[in-house]
């Protein structure tokens, strides 16, 4: 269970040294994505001018004020509430994510798929999980909104953040084939009879 | 008592702003109750963060969570009250408007096949606006719930019959929690309609979830039934965001109808932990705001 600080852009080797409990903090830069941002990319074909290779992507889509672009606020947005939306609806993009982008790190909630967590091995990356619900203290993380692409989705808009100390997040899933979600979902599973016999039900054996 | 569409519409733009910042009293001690008898270390963590989440919102005048949810207003005209009904759910939905853009927050409502989001947090029947009456009180009470998408995709309606008995309800709701994991923002307040009709069941599934903590289902099977399955699911070890302990749900709230003797419906909708909801009164005095 070590604890790592990340600038991004990140390499395969860092991503690859990443193991289930471990946790890590972020600096530089983020990518902001969502369901419509990736049905944009993978399904419809679009285009963004932002690299993503080697970088990070949270699953979001923040409340904004639109104010006059300034140095502080170079996309003409002001960060308002910045937090983390379930991953499991997005699982199908991983792949695509980390093999037509780059990507080497994916931000969620809840956890993702048989699919990504292959993907993850094969691909080298990592899932990091983020406490969902804790937006107040996630904004507090983020320095600003740098840029944002493909807008005219607003908000499920590519965005880029600036980010200061973003974390400690959980590595979830690993690149090892390490998932917290499964070792927890089978535990949880395993404990069902248990729950049952709690609640007084036998199994009716026909007469 | 005339109460005023103007008065209404502010109340509905300061209490949707109100939900999204400020957790009510029940659920932040629900919170403690949770941290205290907590045995996993990972989990302590995580509830420990969802407090401090509470603090820095508090503090920082911020949003508990960036899911602006679907706007829920549950009207109840008690006694006393002259009040234009189609102009209080137009004002409800002005207000709802003017807390989207002024603030601003976050349009999370769009058309269900186009897509389009209007960023008004409005759309075709949505706020949803439900309308009751009470003899229990004077004046008019307005509660407004933002209700989290994370949690509200965790949904299921099951239309059981009368042979698979209680059983298959109490079944039902051990496996939805399973099925739900971590993807709800545990703990969670698991709701739970049993009878009615289909859709009545899902209703009361919903009221069930957003009931606050502590109360209890009016009916006392009902009530037992709560307890039950409040004990169970917590056995499950899922824990808080899904990532294992022992906090997966605050409580199972269940709310009833009378069915139909060939029925045995059963319905779960869950709210995560951030069960946010305010409410307004107005009386001859004013308008108070509350949890």
């Amino acid at each position: 269970m070590a604890h790592h600080e990340f600038t991004t852009p990140v390499t395969e080797g860092q991503v690859r040294a990443l193991r289930v409990d471990d946790t890590v903090t972020l600096r530089g830069t983020l990518y902001g994505i969502r369901d419509a941002t990736q049905i944009a990319m993978f399904d419809r074909g679009r285009k963004t001018r932002f690299d993503l290779a080697g970088h990070a992507v949270i699953h979001t889509a923040p409340n904004v004020r639109k104010v006059a672009p300034s140095p502080e606020h170079p996309a003409g947005y002001a960060p308002v509430c910045i937090g983390t939306t379930t991953s499991m609806r997005m699982e199908r993009f991983t792949r695509p994510l980390l093999a037509r982008c780059g990507v080497r790190i994916v931000i969620g909630k809840g956890g993702l798929g048989a699919a990504s967590l292959t993907a993850f091995a094969e691909l080298g990356g990592v899932y990091l999980a983020i406490i969902g619900g804790t937006a107040a203290l996630e904004t507090t993380w983020v320095e600003a909104i740098e840029d944002v692409d493909l807008d005219d989705l607003n908000p499920e808009s590519l965005w880029k953040f600036r980010i200061r100390g973003f974390g400690p997040l959980r590595v979830a899933m690993d690149s090892h084939g390490g998932s917290l979600y499964d070792s927890v979902n089978a535990g949880a599973r395993a404990k069902r009879a248990e729950a049952l016999a709690a609640l007084g039900i036998q199994r009716r054996s026909p007469d | 008592m005339h109460i005023d569409p103007q008065a209404i519409e502010d109340a509905a733009k300061e209490l949707y702003l109100r939900a999204l910042k400020e957790l009510p009293p029940d659920v932040k001690r629900g919170f403690d109750a949770l941290a205290a008898r907590e045995t996993g270390a990972t989990a302590k963590a995580v509830l420990g963060t969802m407090i401090e989440n509470i603090a820095v919102a508090e503090r920082t005048d911020n949003l508990l969570c960036q899911d602006t949810g679907i706007p829920i207003y549950n009207v109840v005209i008690g006694r006393g009250v002259d009040v234009d009904g189609p102009a209080l759910k137009a004002a409800l939905r002005r207000g709802c408007e003017r807390a989207t853009r002024e603030y601003p927050l976050r349009s999370s409502i769009v058309h269900p096949l186009t897509r389009k989001n209007e960023h008004s947090s409005c759309g075709i029947g949505v706020p949803v606006i439900h309308v009751d009456f009470s003899d229990a009180f004077e004046g008019l009470r307005i509660e407004m719930i933002p209700k989290g998408s994370g949690s509200e995709n965790n949904s299921w309606l099951k239309m059981a019959i009368p042979a698979e008995g209680v059983d298959a309800i109490r079944t039902f709701v051990v496996d939805c929690v399973l099925d739900a994991g971590g993807k709800t923002c545990p703990p969670t307040i698991v709701g739970v309609g049993v009878g009615g009709t289909a859709d009545l069941c899902v209703h009361l599934a919903k009221v069930a979830a957003t009931r606050p903590l502590g109360t209890s289902c009016a009916d006392p099977e009902g009530a037992a039934l709560e307890a039950q399955l409040s004990a169970a699911v917590n056995l499950l070890g899922i824990g808080p965001q899904g990532l294992g302990g022992d906090a997966t749900a605050f409580a199972v709230h269940v709310e009833l109808a009378a069915t139909h003797i060939t029925m045995n419906p059963v319905a779960v909708n869950m709210q995560c932990h951030s069960a946010r909801r305010a409410s307004a009164l107005f009386t001859a005095d004013g308008v108070t705001y509350g949890f």
